[in-house]
């Protein structure tokens, strides 16, 4: 009797974790310079992005001194300069920041939300729907990226919800055929057989069992797909059909620069080195992330 | 390595007892896998078509209020679509462009009354010599980058490539164009900073006009390249006949380039092949930057003059060259590696996984 009780107790006592966190085995390695260079400057991009609204800076479209001034200590209006209208470049890069970051994150969660959810279907189900699934990213992915957002933007005129519609859409086959392949790998799995066995729904198998291992291999591909998006944000406003003018963004900074590069070089490299660092740091960050959590790469 | 040594010595028993019908069966895997694919192929050309007409079709406004302008009368916009066949229903327009288009007839812009499949011609080959030299540079950057990486992994050397690699990868042709305009045209005063010198005004010349708007695009590829045959270079040299090589007194950099680079280079092959396709979508921009007659200027010019049918046309014909280097690149895969032929339907070498080193195809 005593024996039955006190292993009851024991049961109960700690509730089971059903729905704690996933537990992360620690790092293998130590940090590179480059990573944690990497993690500081997307929280400063982050950071600066976020309270742009707040800083003591100039706002977007007020003059702060003569037109195409190289950057100079003192005022922090004039730190990186001024734009060709006497513009704070400081100011415009943090609120094209804003806009970069706005649209490269929110048309990923897009493409991860409709790609996993494909590619969780095409992966567990098989069959008709994979071979559909799969049918729909290879069209997707048949269109050049920039192809495919060109006609976009000229089709329905070049706003921020047409733009994210469209990078959304682009990014989507990467997280389709991600989470088809993870599924699959996980699938076949002892410990969803034992769900199956023990009775366990689809529904449950998918979202209970598989769902909370893929993810964290598509949380580690995001940085990688948010930098690509950011970059063709970047070509589409380059070509002048991106964010629309009054709202600053990092391709169209460049793209106003390059015809005055002859006399006032930073109007190109300003917004191209800081373009650089993020893309840079958004890459680093990403493999980093891929390194550790991408099962599909330790086989 | 076990598996594919248990099952070549199965088949070489086989051949021993009907070894006609085994190669008869072997053609036959072959040929059905070739048609399977391209009748995919087809069927993704046929998505992809309907996929741009129901994209001009979902456009607000028609092609003739594009051509008349804003002023004109919602009588005289219904007349001319009506004229022009807008005004039949989605399959009918659909199937009317896809007949004409079969016989090489992707309709005449209404704007400039230039046959859209002349005008893409036209484009077509400042587009591909560009695609060809950024590939050329890639490849030649890129191979012996990662064979230095390979032979020393994980060294102070390869890190430092790595790092320089790495860099490359988050250069767009954007923001690498402009620099290079002004590193070698402003400040150096050697090359053109735009404009395109044909090729039948000499080679040279052209070649000049043509390098720097190459080298914005190769960037990204020399990056995506050294990864990949890096990867494939360290996986080879950790085989059992590499060590064997080794072990006869073979000198490292024989056994590199003899042994070891030709089975590491199927992948890069492969995603030569992508790129390729990728690159001549992504000419654009240095189209746009350098001022270069090219498809991407083509696009570009015809997006800003409402032009839909050049659009559609354009956005077809790249969107099938896509489709059509992909399965040519999927199929030469198996005619130059062996291993692939035999087992049709097991080709996903791990390799093949980690070449993604790009996410989106920018």
């Amino acid at each position: 009797m005593t024996v039955v009780t006190r292993s009851i107790s024991a049961v109960s006592a700690p509730p089971p974790a059903r729905f704690g966190t996933p537990v992360v085995a620690p790092a293998k390695r130590r940090w590179s310079v480059l990573v944690w260079f990497s993690y500081f400057w997307i929280g400063l991009v982050v950071f600066l992005a976020i309270f742009a609204s707040v800083l003591p800076i100039a706002s977007i479209d007020q003059v702060v001194g003569p037109p195409r001034q190289p950057p100079q200590l003192g005022s922090l209006d004039t730190l990186l300069g001024t734009d060709g209208t006497g513009r704070s470049m400081l100011s415009r890069l943090i609120y094209g920041g804003q806009v970069s970051l706005v649209v490269g994150s929110v048309s990923a969660l897009g493409g991860v939300l409709v790609g996993t959810a494909l590619g969780l279907f095409a992966g567990y189900f098989r069959r008709g729907v994979d071979w559909t699934v799969t049918l729909v990213a290879d069209v997707l992915l048949s269109f050049p990226a920039l192809v495919l957002l060109l006609a976009i933007t000229s089709i329905f005129s070049p706003s921020v919800p047409t733009l994210l519609v469209g990078l959304a859409l682009t990014s989507t086959p990467t997280f389709i055929r991600l989470a088809r392949a993870n599924t699959m790998a996980w699938s076949s799995r002892e410990f969803v057989r034992a769900a199956r066995n023990m009775g366990a729904s689809d529904g449950r198998i998918v979202l209970r069992e598989i769902l909370p291992n893929v993810l964290p291999t598509i949380a580690a591909y995001l940085p990688l797909v948010v930098a690509a998006l950011i970059v063709a944000e970047g070509s589409l406003s380059f070509l002048g059909l991106g964010v629309p003018p009054p709202t600053p963004s990092w391709g169209g900074m460049i793209n106003a620069g390059a015809t005055e590069m002859r006399t006032s070089p930073h109007l190109v490299f300003v917004p191209a080195t800081v373009l650089f660092l993020t893309v840079f740091a958004l890459n680093q960050a990403g493999e980093h992330l891929r390194l550790r959590f991408d099962r599909t790469l330790h086989d | 390595m076990q598996q594919i040594a248990v099952r070549s010595t199965k088949e070489s028993e086989c051949k021993i007892t009907f070894p006609a019908e085994l190669m008869r069966s072997e053609v036959l895997a072959m040929w059905t896998d070739v048609f399977r694919r391209v009748g995919y192929a087809l069927l993704v050309i046929l998505l992809v078509t309907i996929g741009v007409q129901a994209l001009m079709a979902l456009a607000p406004g028609s092609v003739a209020e594009v051509i008349l302008g804003e002023a004109a009368t919602p009588e005289a916009v219904a007349a001319m679509n009506s004229e022009l066949g807008y005004d039949r229903p989605f399959i009918v327009q659909y199937l009317d462009w896809l007949f004409s288009a079969l016989q090489g007839d992707l309709g005449v812009s209404p704007i400039t009354h230039i046959p859209v499949m002349e005008a893409i011609m036209q484009r077509l080959p400042v587009t591909l010599e560009l695609a060809v030299l950024a590939l050329g540079i890639a490849l030649i950057v890129a191979i012996p980058l990662a064979v230095f990486s390979a032979a020393f992994p994980n060294s102070p050397l390869d890190r430092g490539i790595n790092g320089v690699t790495s860099a490359f990868l988050s250069i767009p042709a954007f923001v690498a164009g402009p620099v290079l305009v002004y590193l070698f045209a402003v400040t150096m005063k050697s090359l053109p900073a735009l404009g395109w010198t044909p090729i039948s005004e000499g080679l040279g010349e052209n070649l000049r006009s043509a390098i720097l708007p190459a080298l914005a695009v190769a960037l990204t590829e020399i990056a995506a390249f050294h990864r990949v045959l890096r990867a494939d270079l360290i996986g080879t040299l950790r085989e059992d006949y590499v060590a064997a090589a080794r072990s006869k007194g073979m000198s490292r950099s024989y056994v590199m380039f003899r042994h070891a680079f030709r089975p590491s280079s199927f992948s890069l092959l492969t995603i030569s092949g992508l790129s390729l396709a990728r690159l001549i979508g992504g000419t654009i921009i240095v189209e746009s930057l350098f001022v270069l007659p090219g498809i991407g200027q083509l696009i570009s010019t015809s997006i800003i003059q409402r032009d839909v049918v050049t659009v559609q046309g354009v956005v077809a014909f790249i969107a099938i060259g896509f489709v059509v280097i992909n399965m040519v690149v999927d199929l030469g895969y198996g005619v130059i590696d062996p291993r692939v032929r035999r087992a049709p339907r097991a080709r996903k070498s791990p390799t093949a996984a980690k070449a993604s080193g790009k996410a989106v195809p920018a």
